[in-house]
């Protein structure tokens, strides 16, 4: 089986004169599921902004073989790299099984739009099992809990056909137990998707990362396993603080 | 299960609804209503051709089109100049242009009448192309691009009025005496021109309640509460937009060129800022994101502005003024959305069983729970327009 990547070199973003991204390499696999940390204004969000074309930056960013760096938006997501964002944006006035259905048919034929959706893509069945939304597939998604806005954000990268997804916080404001089934879906996303998590939450990192990257005023910090980066003395200084307390890293 | 009853009840009161209409267009309207009335309600057709349009762009892409006199405008004038031609005969010139040269080569173009229906349709679809794309894909929203289509109306008005030897300037174009080789004063004919805005009107509104059920509507409807999400779903949100914005003007221009033959007159008056106003007053009252809301709201309107300004010629204005800023304050859903709010209200009875999943989610509450169907659980929270800043943005975008 072929094993997706996605690989940075050397990526840099200015904004007027402030380097927020400075030099980043960075190689995620398929199968690892990568967390990416450090302190506020590490530039973990402006990465993958980058990334995603929202953001202007210089180095390489390429993901099976093609440059992302100055694609438009649309055409990073066409290309297989999807994300998502801090606060949950999924379209609330639709029904949970109609915003799958949008984010599965950004390839499909413009006159195929002009009928009325007949059936469930199998893609679609396939990502609601996934994130467990089966049942509330008719359920108007701004009525959705935080947690499951969350899932349905994941869900929709599922069927977008993202090969890379790129998540932006997914568990923050989540319950114990939403985060908990957070991490169990990220994990299984992980196996066959290239899947990097920008997180705050030291117990969902402890619990689900495969491997860690430390990002500090827009360099790498250090890189590995959660354990690893934890006894890194560097990392300690920078994000973790002394006593590693989960406490102290909201800033 | 409740969610499949409830979807298919409004499809059914849609039907009957749109039954009735015909009926009411087709056989009562021309048996109880003089030949006065009717062609003053072939005249509120015609304007509310534009506000079909209006419903789709607006009120289901969020887009504020302050300008759709553009449009109806272009249709109008391309009508108009077909029809001056077409009187005057092989070779013949308008008679208002008793001091010019010679007739100016865009006149010719519409000479024949399949180049005439050609363009009335193509031209405003073209321009609200490459205005709309444009525009769109340099992520001109909300209030800036309400502003930015009510100064275009402003411009064409004014660009109208400039051309007082070849479209009769202030004047416009008037005196038409055949529609495509009918005399327009014959009763039958006049009848005939009323059936026809009539179909057009109710073929309109069945393209719009396609649209509406269709794939695109769900999409148009995703790229007004949330741009930036649907470009990280693939799309080209400009794209999508452009397509509800080329269909409304393709709309306002036919309405525009049926408006021609019924009021017998077409003026930089009909086609500037104050009546593209108008147009959007109707849709704001009747209910833009519903599929009727603009049609009745717009034919309401045009009915009370013309009875009441034959007696109270200045109040109108303020009248319809403050119609709009009270609609707009206190029922964004327009007057539809008080009927279908009640209507959800009681099916929301039958389908409370589904929506028991504790922790409910952060916005919003009871009032709008179960499996609604789209078109009328979209009314009520739609801002007016959708502010750049305030709209439902990917926390991401900084």
């Amino acid at each position: 089986m072929r094993q997706d990547y996605l690989e940075i070199r050397d990526l840099r973003v200015t904004f007027d004169g402030f380097v927020a991204v400075d030099g980043v390499d960075l190689t995620v696999l398929q199968g690892d599921l990568r967390f990416l940390i450090g302190p506020n204004g590490a530039g973990k969000t402006t990465l993958v902004d980058a990334v995603t074309g929202l953001t202007p930056a210089t180095g390489s960013a390429q993901f099976d073989g093609v440059e992302l760096l100055g694609k438009k938006v649309h055409q990073v997501a066409r290309a297989g790299v999807g994300r998502t964002f801090q606060t949950a944006s999924v379209f609330e006035e639709l029904s949970v099984l109609v915003n799958l259905d949008i984010a599965a048919g950004a390839l499909r034929n413009p006159f195929s739009l002009l009928r009325a959706r007949r059936g469930v893509p199998a893609s679609v069945e396939a990502a609601l099992e996934t994130i467990g939304l089966s049942h509330l597939r008719d359920r108007r998604a701004g009525e959705l809990a935080h947690g499951q806005k969350q899932w349905l954000e994941i869900g929709m990268l599922l069927v977008q056909d993202a090969k890379v997804l790129l998540l932006d916080e997914p568990v923050a404001g989540m319950s114990a137990d939403e985060r908990e089934q957070t991490g169990e879906l990220l994990r299984t996303v992980a196996r066959d998707h290239v899947v990097v998590v920008v997180e705050h939450d030291m117990e969902v990192l402890r619990a689900y990362a495969d491997s860690v990257t430390v990002l500090a005023a827009g360099k790498v910090l250090a890189q590995g396993s959660y354990a690893d980066v934890q006894a890194d003395p560097r990392v300690q200084e920078a994000y973790l603080g002394p006593a590693h307390d989960p406490a102290d890293e909201v800033v | 299960m409740s969610a499949v009853v409830t979807g298919l009840r409004p499809r059914l009161v849609g039907l009957s609804g749109y039954a009735v209409a015909a009926l009411a267009l087709f056989v009562l309207a021309p048996l109880v209503l003089t030949d006065f009335r009717l062609r003053l309600l072939a005249q509120f057709l015609c304007l509310a051709m534009v506000a079909v349009g209006i419903g789709l762009a607006w009120g289901r892409g969020g887009m504020l089109t302050l300008g759709q006199g553009v449009f109806f405008g272009l249709g109008a004038y391309i009508m108009a100049i077909h029809l001056q031609l077409s009187d005057a005969g092989p070779g013949g010139r308008p008679s208002f242009m008793v001091t010019g040269s010679g007739l100016p080569w865009w006149w010719e173009l519409f000479r024949h009448p399949v180049a005439a229906v050609v363009g009335i349709v193509a031209v405003p679809a073209l321009v609200a192309f490459v205005l709309g794309y444009a525009v769109f894909r340099r992520k001109v929203k909300g209030a800036y691009f309400a502003i930015l289509s009510q100064a275009l109306a402003s411009a064409f008005a004014l660009l109208l009025i400039s051309q007082q030897g070849t479209i009769g300037g202030s004047n416009g174009l008037s005196n038409f005496q055949q529609f495509f080789g009918f005399v327009l004063n014959d009763p039958v004919n006049r009848r005939m021109i009323f059936f026809i805005c009539a179909g057009v009107l109710l073929g309109m509104v069945a393209v719009v309640h396609q649209l509406m059920r269709s794939r695109y509507g769900e999409l148009l409807t995703a790229v007004r509460d949330g741009e930036e999400r649907v470009r990280f779903l693939g799309y080209d949100p400009a794209l999508v937009k452009v397509f509800a914005y080329v269909v409304a003007a393709v709309f306002a221009g036919v309405g525009g060129a049926l408006f021609v033959p019924v009021v017998g007159i077409i003026s930089p008056s009909n086609v500037g800022v104050v009546p593209s106003i108008g147009f959007v007053i109707g849709v704001a009252v009747g209910g833009r994101a519903t599929l009727l809301g603009p049609v009745l709201g717009s034919l309401a309107v045009s009915y009370a502005g013309s009875t009441l300004s034959a007696e109270f010629e200045s109040v109108w204005i303020y009248l319809q003024g403050l119609l709009f800023i009270l609609v707009v304050s206190f029922l964004p859903g327009g007057v539809v959305s008080l009927v279908s709010d009640r209507w959800r209200r009681r099916t929301d009875k039958g389908s409370d069983d589904t929506g028991d999943e504790p922790g409910g989610a952060g916005g919003s509450t009871g009032g709008e729970a179960g499996g609604d169907p789209p078109p009328a659980s979209a009314a009520a929270e739609v801002p007016l327009v959708d502010d750049p800043t305030g709209q439902v943005q990917p926390g991401g975008v900084r």
